[in-house]
């Protein structure tokens, strides 16, 4: 016999050895490769939360564009400084004084959309192991940031009001308890993602006071506090105190999540550093893009547009509820969203959605697993489902499709066994695909 | 003028994104070999496109079904446009693992025990009976996967019955049909064939040792997670042994220019058919041209010699 010869392997990356600890979670996962699927026309995709930005008026803002390049192309075009456009971020403050914010230009940094600001903000408070409380789900794509910032992150229990306030502070209690530094608490107190649900004032008031008195930075991510569909704007954490409260604000769901434009408010010694940190890490977020947004808060009637995106909204949450209402098995129950762009909708005990996502992509109908909220493994029963993209026909459609998976999969564990339906997938979704797309 | 290459990829299966990786780089490859190449999606420009300006030759390589199940094959064979790779009834029979399995095991290649039943089967039966009866005929540990599909998505090694009724939901959620099959320890390897005229050639074996234990979707297509050798760390009879196990599966099956066979050799150096891909992945991180660096022959003169044997054909 022939001895082998020595031969030398590969593992198709000469840097495998070199990559930091937090890039070990970044890896190919089935649940993505589903999500190249659910782009394609024929899916019915209630998995993204992409705006449906169609419904802006585009001739007009192709004239405002192409004006705003006429007139001030060399500035546009060129770099501005860290902080962000002084017009537009005293514009941002007319904007969050709706939300009850009263604010100082000078305490506003423009960010690469509110996913920029809440990784500035992480990183310039989180060293790695430092503990961040938040809902129960929660918005996949902060996971994503903590996890990069290799925080550990703990589920606080949520109610029919949002976040709960003792369960927080127990929580709070737990983890310094177990000797680890809790650091912040994220919230998305309106039309909240995943869940749709929205704080009232009570409870704001006392989540902030639960905050306070632990110490602990509040993070309040806000991006859809104008899209409620009653027209009123909830009064803001932020607006009750300026300095245990970072404020997140975007322009992605009320003017183009294309232009990439957010921001954060933060006390004084807070905005300083997120100012560096933003810096260090794009220099300035793009002038060309804050420039458009200016002109399309000076020159258009972007309130009105808002409210037309409302009525948009609210005509395909109730296409998504009235189908549900038909549709989906005994045992299936759903949030009712007063906002926003999603409804959490739980299913009939011993179904795993992440188990069952296979079968609804080939059935042309996606949504997101309830897995991906959560760090540990929670929400294998749940799926959030997003209203704001396809028409309202396409959303009855859909819920028709997913309703004839939800049977068969019960049929699946029926033949099988309760219990049989639990995905050998890991605790948690890195695989969990890009939250936003369509 | 060059000759026009269309390679086809994407579709709507779970491997949407692997075929499409595949298909740029394959396309990339044909331009660099002196063709004229470019990747289009099944959908529904595509007959139109393809009858309006048929090019010289198609290149099939949309990965699950419709892509190897043979019915683009069969629509490619209608409209008289030629292609790379085996014809609608050869793919039809390889992309069903057990019939695959059955023809292979035929011609005298060991190939582990199985059996694929659809869900109605235990529905009607009774589950718990029909795994315990399944599990008793074969024996643990045993891999569960969907009958038709690739990508090991789906696939799970059971090692304790309790872990049977999950793994086969998992496998459900793919396919009508769920192949169950002894699960054969040992060095994984993977070997493709190629045909440019001169009869079905084996390329060198590649090894796959995943850092997880199992070639998963995740080990496949995340570079640095599996650690590949080509040729395989395995004496020379033996290479010799599943090469030509490799080129049989490839004659039995009726395939035709190119084929991956998926083999597993265990501690008697027994070589172990497992199943054949009439479509290999052809990303940065899948087999077949890790195969094609370690041979002879050069990526664009074996994409060259295929679409040449292609064109010759029609």
């Amino acid at each position: 016999m022939t001895q082998p010869a020595m031969n030398p392997g590969s593992r198709l990356d000469p840097w495998v050895a070199s990559y930091a600890a937090r890039a070990q979670g970044m890896t190919a996962s089935a649940i993505r490769a589903l999500f190249s699927v659910a782009s394609r026309p024929e899916v019915v995709s209630l998995a993204g939360g992409a705006p449906f930005v169609s419904a802006l008026p585009l001739d007009e803002f192709a004239d405002m564009t192409a004006q705003l390049i006429r007139d001030r192309g060399p500035t546009a075009l060129q770099y501005c400084t860290g902080q962000g456009d002084e017009k537009l971020r005293e514009q941002i403050c007319g904007v969050m004084e709706l939300s009850g914010i009263h604010a100082h230009p000078d305490d506003v940094v423009i960010t690469t959309g509110s996913q920029m600001a809440l990784d500035l903000t992480v990183r310039v408070f989180c060293n790695p192991g430092d503990v961040v409380l938040v809902e129960s789900p929660s918005y996949v794509g902060a996971l994503g940031v903590f996890a990069s910032y290799q925080c550990e992150v703990v589920h606080v229990p949520t109610d029919s009001e949002g976040l709960n306030p003792a369960g927080l502070s127990e929580a709070i209690d737990r983890v310094r308890a177990e000797g680890k530094t809790p650091k912040l608490i994220y919230t998305v107190p309106t039309y909240h993602n995943p869940l749709g649900i929205t704080q009232p004032p009570q409870r704001r008031a006392e989540i902030l006071q639960v905050a306070k008195s632990a110490g602990l930075l509040l993070l309040e991510d806000d991006p859809y506090c104008l899209l409620g569909f009653d027209g009123e704007v909830p009064r803001a954490i932020r607006a009750d105190d300026a300095d245990a409260v970072v404020y997140l604000g975007s322009f992605s769901k009320t003017i183009a999540a294309g232009l990439r434009v957010g921001w954060a408010l933060a006390p004084h010694g807070v905005r300083e550093k997120l100012v560096l940190a933003s810096e260090a890490s794009v220099l300035c977020p793009s002038n060309f893009s804050q420039l458009t947004v200016s002109e399309y808060l000076a020159t258009q009637p972007w309130q009105e547009q808002i409210k037309g995106f409302r009525a948009l909204y609210l005509e395909r949450r109730d296409a998504l509820l009235e189908s549900m209402e038909q549709l989906m098995p005994p045992g299936t129950t759903w949030t009712v969203p007063e906002g926003g762009f999603f409804s959490w909708v739980t299913l009939p005990e011993g179904l795993d959605t992440t188990a069952m996502l296979p079968r609804a992509v080939a059935g042309l109908v996606a949504y997101v697993p309830g897995t991906g909220f959560y760090v540990d493994g929670q929400g294998r029963d749940a799926m959030r489902l997003s209203y704001c993209f396809p028409e309202p026909d396409r959303i009855r459609e859909g819920v028709r499709r997913l309703s004839g998976i939800i049977e068969t999969e019960l049929d699946l564990v029926s033949t099988f066994g309760p219990g049989a339906n639990i995905a050998p997938h890991s605790k948690r979704g890195p695989n969990t695909p890009s939250p936003e797309l369509p | 003028m060059n000759d026009r290459v269309v390679v086809i990829a994407g579709g709507l299966s779970p491997e949407r994104d692997v075929s499409l990786r595949s298909g740029r780089r394959v396309a990339e490859d044909l331009k660099n070999a002196g063709f004229d190449a470019q990747v289009k999606d099944i959908d529904a420009n595509l007959l139109a496109d393809l009858l309006a300006d048929p090019p010289t030759c198609a290149f099939p390589l949309v990965h699950g079904v419709a892509g190897e199940d043979g019915s683009l094959q069969e629509v490619l064979q209608a409209i008289n446009v030629p292609f790379v790779g085996s014809d609608a009834h050869s793919c039809r029979r390889s992309f069903d693992k057990a019939i695959a399995g059955s023809l292979v095991a035929a011609a005298g290649i060991s190939v582990p025990n199985s059996i694929a039943l659809p869900q109605a089967m235990f529905r009607d039966l009774g589950a718990g009976g029909l795994l315990e009866a399944i599990t008793e005929k074969i024996g643990l540990p045993l891999i569960i996967k969907p009958n038709r599909g690739g990508s090991a998505l789906g696939v799970t090694v059971v090692r304790d019955a309790a872990e049977l009724p999950a793994a086969m939901v998992g496998a459900f959620a793919y396919g009508e049909v769920v192949l169950i099959q002894r699960y054969i320890t040992g060095t994984e390897i993977a070997i493709g064939v190629f045909d440019t005229g001169e009869g079905p050639t084996a390329l060198p074996a590649t090894e796959i040792v995943p850092d997880s234990g199992l070639y998963d979707y995740t080990a496949r297509y995340t570079a640095g997670t599996t650690e590949f050798f080509t040729p395989a760390r395995l004496p020379d009879n033996v290479l010799e042994a599943a090469a030509e196990t490799a080129v049989t599966a490839h004659r039995v099956l009726e395939l035709r220019d190119w084929s991956r066979s998926d083999l597993v050799v265990d501690a008697d150096s027994r070589v172990w058919f497992l199943e054949v891909n009439v479509a290999p992945g052809m990303t940065e991180t899948s087999l077949y041209p890790q195969e094609v660096s370690a041979s002879e022959v050069t990526i664009g003169e074996l994409l060259a010699g295929l679409v040449k044997r292609a064109v010759a054909r029609a």
